[in-house]
């Protein structure tokens, strides 16, 4: 076991990992941690560059970069992390079920609801959502919970064929465990590890999809601040003061990379293939 | 051959018409009266009366619901997509002004891609050492790269430190050939960053589980020199993954367009689309979605067709 954690955590993948504990530290303590107001003006220091008073500068109104990035942090966690628990829960529930009755079920589940969602490249689909229902935090979480789904579902899926003919699930069968034991606590907790994998790689999509709506101006609702917005200002200025742009477009990029790592090194702690390591 | 091709062609039609369906939906399955919600700017001020009668006109909200499903699938399958809330336009006349630019776009990007990306991959690959482990940093940066951040830096580097491209904007191709080009390089390139990343990525493994194979060893056996048995048979026999993870690209780059087109103030589709959501012009989404959802579900026949050519196991 311990063999196996040393594989798994290269001094990078576990850089990344302290990196995702400091973003989770931001989630819940963004107040305490930001050195200013993010919505404040600070007028005689606009744009100011790195270093000073300002640590990461100051963008055109005057505000704290480093606190905007902050709280930033925590709106942009929030949504991730809210639509990679409706898309695994979702995902997890519709690949279970077809996997597990095949037939209609599946057709249902695999072909029709699955199979659709894929036809669209995810942005489209979340734009339609945002025009139904105005941006705003509700809507991000739902539609790209959603549109994340089919992942989670295809890999439920794989596993549940390959494991429900096993003996332990017909033993469970044989002493008269009920479906929904059978499914819910027989089969899903040895098919958790490849869907414990993908959450991680679910979180760094929905950084990936939220700062670019955000970008676009459809994501977080301002005066909130949000990463994928302060890009878009920084773009006014990024001939005289490129900072602006540079500090959140440095925070999204390692965010996405550093929610990939720690990915990969949860699938080489997970995945059966390296247990003969133990 | 053909039937294979006539099943994928199939199961592509009734994709279609579910995804149809599903936008159909979209409007009815919102909690709330479509028209008022459209009319809504997120003020929580409520639309005069007449604004929403309108809308529902508009949108042939009033009639039943069954009737609506054929009047909406009978249009989308004839071409014909609404007017726009804002001006007027018929949706499919802008589309089609449109489609074109975005079309280019994306297919320079993918030539790009893969013109970097599968050689790149395959040299990863086989070199391995210090030459692969570079690529694997770089192809993780660049699948974790933002198209919008990485376009910024472009414009930054080439056009407000170094001069030598214009930062954005359009110019037909019949106008200023030249300035057409020059225009098209940046957004294809941010554009291409993930995709070539993504393609290297995918290319390197292939080679390697072929590499690897018997039959590689047997090749080697019979006196063929490690060059003509890596060019002839290991490269051939790995692109089969490379072409779905391409046809896959190729449809999410339809999607990342919105982005690109943004960042560079290029008028394609994606940009038209943004602008509809941004005023809430519901039939203009809806067109530049069904336009978007069916050039990506042909892409995906296409790649299943050309898999069926490369490899004729697929095609049992």
């Amino acid at each position: 076991m311990r063999r196996r954690l040393a594989h798994a955590l290269t001094p990078l993948r576990l850089a990344a990992l302290v990196y995702v504990g400091l973003m989770l530290l931001v989630l819940v303590a963004a107040p305490l941690l930001a050195p200013a107001d993010p919505l404040a003006q600070d007028v005689a220091n606009r744009l100011a560059g790195p270093g000073g008073a300002h640590l990461l500068g100051t963008d055109e109104l005057g505000r704290d970069i480093l606190s905007r990035i902050v709280y930033g942090a925590r709106v942009e966690l929030l949504i991730a992390l809210g639509a990679t628990v409706v898309s695994m829960l979702l995902g997890t529930l519709l690949g279970l079920l077809g996997g597990y009755f095949g037939g209609i079920v599946e057709v249902i589940t695999m072909r029709v609801v699955v199979d659709v969602l894929l036809a669209f490249p995810p942005i489209i689909l979340v734009l339609l959502a945002v025009t139904l229902r105005g941006p705003g935090t509700g809507t991000l979480i739902v539609a790209m919970g959603v549109l994340f789904a089919p992942t989670f579902a295809r890999i439920a899926y794989g596993q549940v064929i390959s494991v429900k003919r096993l003996e332990f699930v017909e033993a469970a069968t044989a002493f008269g465990a009920p479906t929904r034991t059978r499914l819910f606590g027989v089969i899903l907790p040895n098919i958790s590890a490849p869907l414990i994998v993908q959450v991680s790689l679910t979180i760094a999509t929905a950084i990936l999809l939220e700062s670019g709506l955000s970008y676009l101006g459809l994501g977080v609702v301002p005066p909130t601040p949000s990463w994928g917005s302060m890009v878009a200002q920084g773009q006014r200025y990024l001939s005289s003061d490129p900072h602006v742009l540079l500090v959140p477009g440095a925070f999204v990029v390692l965010t996405i990379l550093a929610f990939g790592l720690v990915g990969d090194a949860l699938r080489s702690g997970l995945d059966p293939k390296s247990r003969s390591n133990r | 051959m053909t039937t294979y091709v006539l099943r994928r062609i199939g199961v592509g039609v009734g994709l279609v018409l579910l995804v149809l369906t599903l936008i159909f939906l979209a409007l009815h399955l919102v909690p709330g009266d479509p028209a008022m919600l459209l009319l809504s700017q997120g003020d929580g001020g409520s639309a005069t009366p007449e604004a929403v009668a309108r809308v529902r006109e508009q949108l042939g909200l009033d009639e039943p619901l069954l009737t609506q499903y054929w009047q909406f699938l009978s249009g989308a399958l004839t071409g014909d997509l609404g007017e726009s809330f804002r001006n007027g336009q018929a949706v499919s006349e802008a589309i089609g002004e449109r489609l074109p630019r975005t079309l280019e776009l994306v297919g320079l990007a993918t030539l790009i891609a893969v013109v970097v990306g599968v050689p790149w991959g395959a040299l990863a690959a086989r070199k391995g050492g210090w030459f692969d482990s570079v690529t694997s940093v770089l192809t993780s940066i660049g699948v974790a790269l933002p198209v919008f951040v990485f376009g910024s830096l472009l414009v930054l580097l080439f056009s407000l430190r170094l001069g030598l491209l214009p930062a954005g904007g359009f110019t037909e191709w019949g106008d200023d050939p030249g300035r057409h080009a020059q225009l098209l390089i940046m957004p294809a390139i941010a554009l291409a960053v993930g995709f070539a990343s993504t393609v290297a990525r995918m290319t390197r493994s292939a080679v390697l589980e072929m590499l690897h194979q018997d039959w590689v060893r047997t090749a080697r056996s019979l006196g063929l020199s490690r060059r003509t048995v890596f060019r002839k048979y290991v490269l051939r026999n790995s692109l089969n993954p490379v072409v779905t993870t391409v046809g896959i690209g190729v449809g999410t780059l339809l999607g990342s367009t919105v982005l690109v087109e943004k960042v560079f103030s290029y008028p394609g589709l994606s940009s038209l689309l943004v602008d509809a959501v941004t005023a809430r012009d519901y039939p203009v989404v809806q067109g530049v979605v069904i336009t978007i959802a069916v050039l990506f579900v042909s892409i995906n026949i296409i790649v299943d067709v050309l898999y069926g050519v490369l490899d004729p196991r697929v095609r049992r």
